[in-house]
């Protein structure tokens, strides 16, 4: 084969990233890499890998746990809330970030969510809501929209038997104290997504509150869509049922 | 055998039965003696029988729990009928001789207990004191019937307890150490 | 920072009071907890003290996450330690369970209440089991039974300085009885007599940028295959197979010509060493043995007494928790055991001398 004249670009890596880890095991088309991307990033430009501690919850999002060159944690389904807040009251000095997915938010940890909204701990919980517990098997979760089949929900998500898609953003927004940060991204919108979360790490370094961003990502494997099925689920489905935006904090509410 | 001395008393809620074992017991371990007090407690914290189980000795108190007791107080008809299962023919049981419909149990009482006190507490404290020194007034009794502290230990645990009550109205004291005396002397055994 | 102990002090107080200030005795930097009762007043004394020594206290919203946030507290460096009680304790396992494969220093003051479910908030010793063995683990725990308040103070020290020297989890195992009652307790500085507190590390947020001055302190407890996680479970037997001699405590009362052992631990000490004395007094040759570590079993030192009494009574508030562990730690002791269980219920001294007097009629 002949040397190719055009040499393509290799995405830069934030240097947060732990390069022998990097985010190789995450499925083709999944949202968790370029989530982790923008946090990498803003961590790098807000200087603090010396002081991020990375908690990681279970699910896919568990795969992040050595994917940055910080001290880091994993915990069990759900406690990644509790894990963060127990270091940060500990040591008010550490940033805490809170990795999980939806069902570990919003089901079996959703409890502490909740509470930690109410105390306004001084964390970052960073969310990836792919509308399915994806780790296990693509069961429904409680982001998944009405009428989405599941291993679960076969027929699809019945509202009158199984309810309506959780709306994270809007309740922590509802129910936080002043100085808390609440939005929701997409990684359709990259630059808007790194924004969120530099904000709400940036409102955690400030002391103000409670600070969160729930990512809208992409799980084709467990949504069984090829590239256009996938962008198109993410951006109409997902877009129509889950408003992006900030709301609680930052240019919404200032 | 042991010198520990074991008391029950029982009354219901509101009656000051765990005021009266808490400053007992704090009089005793004041005067450098072992002591164990067990609140009964239990998921019926309100309108139960409440319970108080006080263990006093010059030595080192073991076992937690006691089958029999030494001296039985209880302060209501419930109260009466909660503590029987601790008289035996060695136990002094004494109860309020305003409560009503526990004849059968008394007369039970009269062939198990060693010897059994009927006193106007709450006689003497409506018409006399106040009612609000009816415990003290038991403590009193239950120190007459027991010996286990000084009346002066039962003042210093009292004034420790109450000492910053007693600064704002100093005749609180006299009502209570009032109650503690006549209390005392009620008991003639 | 000021000591809250300066000098020794007689005191009379309930154990949970006791608990309140064996910790700030040990210099225990933050308590996290959640309401159960007989447990509660551990954390009022704990919030009516801390903010006078510079302490700290968080109230969870259930007993997951006061386990959990504690975790967070020992991963920062700072000696925490929580308390909880029957279905609490039962919900917190979770995160003893991560403790104990994550090498955790986790210190957790336990108030056995009765059980199963939700039961009474009085007393038991049911809690055993789940204090040894909780959780989808193999026990790789510490376990200190206390019986008394001094005791509840003395073991409550102890409890951080073996977190902290071991790294496992380490339980101690109060009741609803120790929890609530008055007693007298000698209240010290640890400093004063000899004992240090093992200084605290910090396992994450380590001095140095990751990749750059040193590795990313990244802690695990999820592995790919079979293998890789026998590995882990071998070291961690090995390593608690280690500490084992150092750590594994016991008491003996009259062992030394008795002929019917009584086996009692926790508060039925108390009672099985009064029977012993009324037994003897009756010339019945007994004696008690003690596990004060539940988990280590100090097995080597029971069996050889175990084996030279004619009959064994093992009694306990329980239906035979600890007497499973008994007959495990001594198997192949051939002499008779017989039971006193009343599971949930405080046990007599009467009870005890009856049962070992049957026990010497051949009954």
């Amino acid at each position: 084969m002949s040397e190719s004249k055009v040499v393509k670009a290799v995405p830069k890596m934030p240097q947060s990233w732990r390069q022998e880890t990097k985010a190789h095991k995450f499925c083709p088309g999944c949202g968790h890499g370029m989530i982790l991307k923008a946090l990498g990033e803003v961590v790098d430009e807000l200087g603090i890998q010396d002081r991020l501690v990375f908690v990681c919850d279970i699910g896919c999002s568990l795969l992040a746990w050595d994917l940055f060159n910080a001290d880091g944690v994993q915990t069990h389904h759900g406690r990644a809330t509790p894990v963060a807040t127990g270091l940060k009251r500990a040591n008010p000095d550490l940033i805490c970030i809170a990795y999980m997915g939806d069902g570990g938010g919003y089901a079996i940890g959703a409890q502490h969510l909740v509470n930690a909204c109410v105390r306004n701990e001084r964390i970052t919980v960073l969310l990836a809501n792919n509308t399915n517990y994806a780790m296990t098997g693509g069961q429904m979760a409680p982001t998944s929209l009405i009428g989405q089949k599941t291993e679960t929900s076969p027929y699809g998500r019945d509202l009158a038997k199984q309810g309506s898609p959780m709306k994270g953003p809007e309740m922590v927004a509802a129910i936080t104290g002043p100085g808390a940060y609440s939005a929701r991204a997409t990684v359709a919108k990259y630059k808007q997504m790194k924004s969120y979360i530099k904000k709400a790490v940036l409102n955690q370094m400030e002391g103000r509150g409670f600070s969160f961003v729930e990512c809208l990502s992409a799980c084709p494997t467990n949504w069984k869509t090829n590239a256009k099925q996938t962008w198109a689920f993410l951006e109409e489905q997902m877009g129509a049922e889950f408003p992006v935006g900030e709301k609680k904090g930052g240019d919404c509410n200032e | 055998m042991s010198k520990t001395v074991k008391i029950a008393i029982a009354g219901e809620g509101g009656q000051g039965v765990q005021a009266i074992a808490k400053i007992l017991t704090e009089a005793a371990y004041g005067e450098g003696k072992e002591v164990l007090y067990i609140p009964n407690f239990g998921v019926e914290q309100r309108g139960g029988v409440s319970v108080a189980f006080v263990q006093i000795s010059p030595e080192k108190i073991s076992a937690l729990k006691f089958q029999k007791a030494d001296t039985v107080i209880a302060l209501s008809a419930r109260a009466v009928r909660r503590t029987m299962q601790y008289v035996d023919e060695n136990s002094i049981f004494i109860y309020d001789s305003s409560i009503e419909g526990v004849a059968e149990e008394v007369a039970e009482l009269q062939n198990t207990a060693k010897k059994v006190l009927s006193i106007p507490a709450l006689q003497i404290v409506s018409e006399e004191l106040h009612p609000r020194v009816f415990n003290m007034l038991i403590m009193g009794a239950v120190i007459g019937a027991t010996k286990v502290v000084s009346l002066d230990g039962a003042y210093a645990a009292l004034e420790h307890n109450l000492g910053a009550k007693f600064q704002k109205d100093p005749s609180l004291r006299d009502m209570n150490r009032n109650a503690i005396q006549r209390g005392y002397d009620l008991i003639e055994l | 920072m000021k000591k809250p102990i300066e000098k020794e002090t007689r005191a009379y107080m309930t154990g949970n009071e006791v608990v309140a200030w064996a910790a700030l005795a040990a210099q225990a930097d933050i308590m996290y907890g959640y309401p159960i009762t007989p447990q509660n007043e551990i954390m009022h004394y704990w919030t009516r003290l801390a903010p006078q020594f510079e302490r700290e206290f968080l109230q969870t919203e259930d007993e997951a996450s006061a386990g959990f946030t504690t975790l967070g507290g020992v991963m920062a460096g700072r000696r925490s330690f929580t308390g909880t009680s029957g279905p609490g304790h039962m919900i917190m396992q979770e995160a003893m369970c991560m403790a104990e494969m994550m090498r955790l220093p986790l210190v957790s003051i336990i108030q056995q209440r009765g059980g199963p479910s939700t039961a009474t908030v009085i007393y038991s010793q049911q809690e055993s089991t789940l204090a040894c063995y909780g959780g989808n683990g193999e026990g790789f725990r510490v376990v200190y039974s206390t019986c008394n308040h001094q005791e509840l103070f003395d073991y409550t020290i102890k409890a951080f300085n073996t977190a902290w020297k071991h790294f496992f989890p380490v339980f101690v195992l109060g009741d609803g009885y120790q929890a609530k009652m008055r007693e007298p307790v000698t209240l010290y500085d640890p400093e004063a007599r000899g004992v240090q507190m093992i200084p605290t590390k910090p396992l994450l947020g380590l001095p140095g940028t990751p990749g750059v001055d040193r590795d990313p302190a990244q802690l695990r407890n999820t592995y790919n295959t079979e293998e890789e996680l026998f590995a882990v479970v071998e070291d961690l037997r090995k390593a608690y197979e280690e500490i084992v001699p150092q750590v594994a405590e016991y008491q003996t009362y009259d062992c030394d010509d008795c002929e019917y052992l009584i086996i009692a631990h926790g508060v039925v000490t108390r009672t099985a060493q009064e029977a012993v004395k009324n037994l003897r007094a009756k010339g019945i040759k007994a004696g008690h043995f003690r596990p004060v570590t539940l988990r280590p079993l100090a097995a080597d030192a029971l069996l050889p007494i175990a084996c030279r009494a004619k009959k064994i009574l093992v009694a306990e508030s329980a239906l035979g928790q600890v007497k499973r562990m008994i007959t495990d730690g001594i198997y192949g002791c051939t002499t008779p055991i017989e039971t006193l269980y009343k599971p949930g219920e405080g046990i007599y001294t009467e009870e005890i001398e009856a049962k070992v007097l049957a026990m010497a009629k051949g009954e």
